[in-house]
């Protein structure tokens, strides 16, 4: 303990060297405004800045790097809570909740919870990063397919058994959205599937802003234009020192759910290939669940803005885990980082925390820094985002009309999902008034690739027996919390019928 | 149209998808069953998806037909007149923003949407609308294409050209 304590002081040390500190500042900086772009992530971030840092040491140029990470997770958030657009797909879950905080006026409590969930979820994440890195990644390796699989199947149960809405639409939304996701070539045996009208454009497949932002964008200003006739000014909201202290003093409601989000998003984050956006997702579902006030989540519960943040944030240090110790990234953006470390000439893997300390405990260090900056520039910063509502809906409108269609194009280099993208959200306005629920559409897009991936892995392995999924214990554990959570409101229906005839007799 | 009948024919629409999803997947080339020494067949998880989604249609209809939904026994119109214009509108204009960008590029259709917007919806004045139709292109421009390279449609040659003078007008101030 001893020794990584000494080796933390160093690599704080290090990152508080003036040119580590001016990266983690740029770094923090150029992130918050990238994530905050419809379109652009920490992914697209990471890459196109990438040859930039070969203008300075490896040590100087991961932190960079990683500060951009951290920075393009918190920035995700701005534009999900301001402009109900999700920045990146690690920000999807934050819209469901923070989106209607800003249409209630209450934009900077929910920007100062995700500020504050995101610096939570970072903190606890380094710590367990810093104590446990080996033990962890050694178990993150007992995740194969079937415990995949089975996660995701707790992902979507939790939608069906907790969300409150209507169940066989809820189903419905959770399979179009894996229908959509299965659109393109086959992952595994490569052969066109779903490739509907014959229309070649859809061989690339459906990616999943296309549709996140066709609802969330264009079907939300719909929705909006349809409720104020188009007349009334967004949102307001007085900024006083005042009210962001009361703000920052409503952190005991989020705490609870911000700190479990902050162990699942780490965890989530460290399983090879999921990433932040699972982890940010099943953080906001577990979130859910364990509340006592399920039903206000997907109208304004602060506490769904802090658990995908903090789950978001975790699950970014958490997949530079797998990356640093085992040379397996965890997500598209460590995997670039992955390369960008093998042209600068260090060896991720075991090998690496006793070859290079230097570097690993500088990054480690930087990253507690990061975290300080990146909640100081946030919460600095809330008035110039929250200037942004009190626009007047025909000047907002546009703007956010022509960054979806400018976010989409930048995605994917095609006008055609732009075209998508105005069709899904027309779709998703007119079943939206018919109470579809269409956040279980946008979680199963993103996950069905992951969901499918899994299955069928796990059938080719165990020849097709489906009990592989229930003789592995870490998988039926999952499998039971699936079945309970969509038994749970069939059991509450049953008991509600056996209670009321019971009252009438009294 | 009543919520009531727009619900029961969005659950008729989506059955009707789901079996058209089914039939395209069954009768297509991809194999819904096991592959021997290969696994599943690559029909199999968009097959039994689709049966899902016809399943929870049926479920849907089942529950209109004995009321159980809100919008079953709601029969107050679906769309008012005045949103069906309002939609309409901005709908239309979109379709028109992402039409112009294949001939005159996404810059000079997007200033020709903001400024219907802004001017001909909004009713701002010139000051306000002027700033907007140019400033979003320019503030859209100067990050995406000067800071990232990330090029947008551009249109037909005599629109491209435009943008290429800007290109070259950017790099004689930067280089």
């Amino acid at each position: 303990m001893d020794t990584i304590l000494s080796l933390l002081g160093a690599g704080l040390l290090q990152a508080f060297e003036p040119l580590n500190f001016a990266m983690i500042f740029l770094g923090c900086l150029a992130g918050l405004f990238i994530g905050a772009m419809p379109g652009l992530g920490s992914v697209n971030g990471v890459a196109i800045l990438l040859p930039v840092t070969f203008l300075v040491p490896p040590t100087a140029a991961i932190i960079f790097l990683a500060a951009l990470y951290y920075g393009a997770m918190y920035g995700g958030a701005v534009s999900s809570i301001t402009l109900g657009i999700p920045g990146s797909s690690t920000a999807v879950a934050t819209v469901f909740d923070g989106r209607p905080m800003a249409q209630s006026g209450r934009a900077d409590q929910a920007l100062m919870a995700a500020a504050i969930a995101s610096f939570i979820g970072g903190t606890i994440s380094v710590i367990l990063f810093t104590g446990f890195a080996p033990p962890l990644a050694a178990f993150a390796l007992k995740f194969g397919p079937q415990e995949e699989f089975a996660l995701m199947l707790v992902a979507f149960a939790t939608f069906i058994g907790l969300g409150g809405d209507d169940i066989p639409k809820t189903i419905f939304s959770i399979l179009i959205g894996l229908v959509l996701a299965a659109v393109g070539f086959d992952i595994i045996s490569g052969n066109p599937r779903l490739i509907f009208f014959d229309m070649v454009e859809f061989q690339r497949g459906i990616e999943f802003l296309v549709l996140a932002i066709g609802i969330y964008g264009i079907g939300e200003m719909i929705w909006t234009l349809e409720h104020t006739k188009g007349a009334v000014q967004m949102h307001k909201v007085q900024i006083t020192l005042k009210r962001v202290w009361d703000n920052f003093k409503q952190i005991k409601e989020y705490l609870p759910t911000t700190a479990m989000g902050s162990v699942v998003g780490f965890f989530v984050g460290t399983l090879p290939a999921a990433g932040a956006t699972p982890a940010s997702l099943m953080s906001y579902g577990l979130a859910k669940s364990f509340s006592k006030d399920g039903d206000s989540f997907g109208k304004g519960n602060v506490a769904g803005v802090a658990a995908p943040e903090a789950g978001n944030n975790a699950a970014s240090t958490g997949s530079m885990l797998p990356m640093l110790t085992l040379g397996i990234p965890g997500s598209p953006t460590t995997a670039i980082l992955l390369g960008g470390m093998i042209i600068w000439g260090l060896r991720p893997g075991p090998l690496l925390f006793s070859e290079s300390p230097d570097f690993v405990w500088g990054l480690i260090g930087s990253m507690y820094v990061a975290n300080f900056v990146t909640v100081a520039l946030n919460i600095a910063l809330i008035p110039v985002f929250i200037r942004v509502l009190a626009m007047p809906f025909t000047i907002l409108a546009p703007i956010i009309f022509v960054l979806c269609v400018v976010g989409v194009f930048a995605t994917t280099d095609r006008m055609f999902d732009t075209w998508l993208m105005l069709l899904l959200g027309c779709m998703g306005y007119l079943m939206r008034k018919l109470n579809y629920p269409v956040a279980p559409a946008v979680l199963a897009i993103v996950l069905g690739p992951l969901t499918e991936r899994s299955l069928r892995q796990s059938l080719i392995s165990s020849q097709g027996d489906p009990m592989t999924f229930i003789e592995r214990p870490i998988s039926l554990v999952c499998i039971l919390i699936a079945v309970a959570l969509v038994s749970y409101p069939f059991v509450q229906k049953m008991i509600r019928k056996r209670k009321e005839p019971a009252e009438a007799a009294e | 149209m009543s919520v009531r009948t727009a619900e029961l024919l969005m659950a008729l629409a989506m059955l009707l998808a789901s079996i058209g999803l089914m039939a395209d997947v069954y009768f297509g080339d991809l194999v819904v069953g096991w592959v021997p020494g290969r696994g599943p067949g690559s029909g199999m998880w968009p097959f039994w998806l689709s049966l899902g989604m016809a399943l929870a249609s049926v479920w849907t209809l089942w529950r209109w037909y004995t009321g159980v939904t809100p919008e079953s026994r709601n029969n107050n119109p679906y769309i008012d007149p005045e949103t069906v214009f309002m939609v309409g509108v901005t709908v239309a204009a979109l379709f028109f923003l992402l039409l112009l960008s294949n001939y005159i590029g996404l810059y000079f259709s997007m200033i020709l949407f903001l400024l219907f917007y802004v001017k001909g919806i909004g009713r701002h004045g010139w000051g306000v609308t002027i700033g907007v139709t140019l400033g979003v292109p320019i503030g859209i421009y100067l990050l995406f294409e000067a800071a990232l390279n990330k090029y947008l449609p551009r249109g037909l040659p005599f629109f491209e050209n435009i943008i290429l003078y800007i290109d070259d007008f950017r790099y004689s101030i930067m280089y």
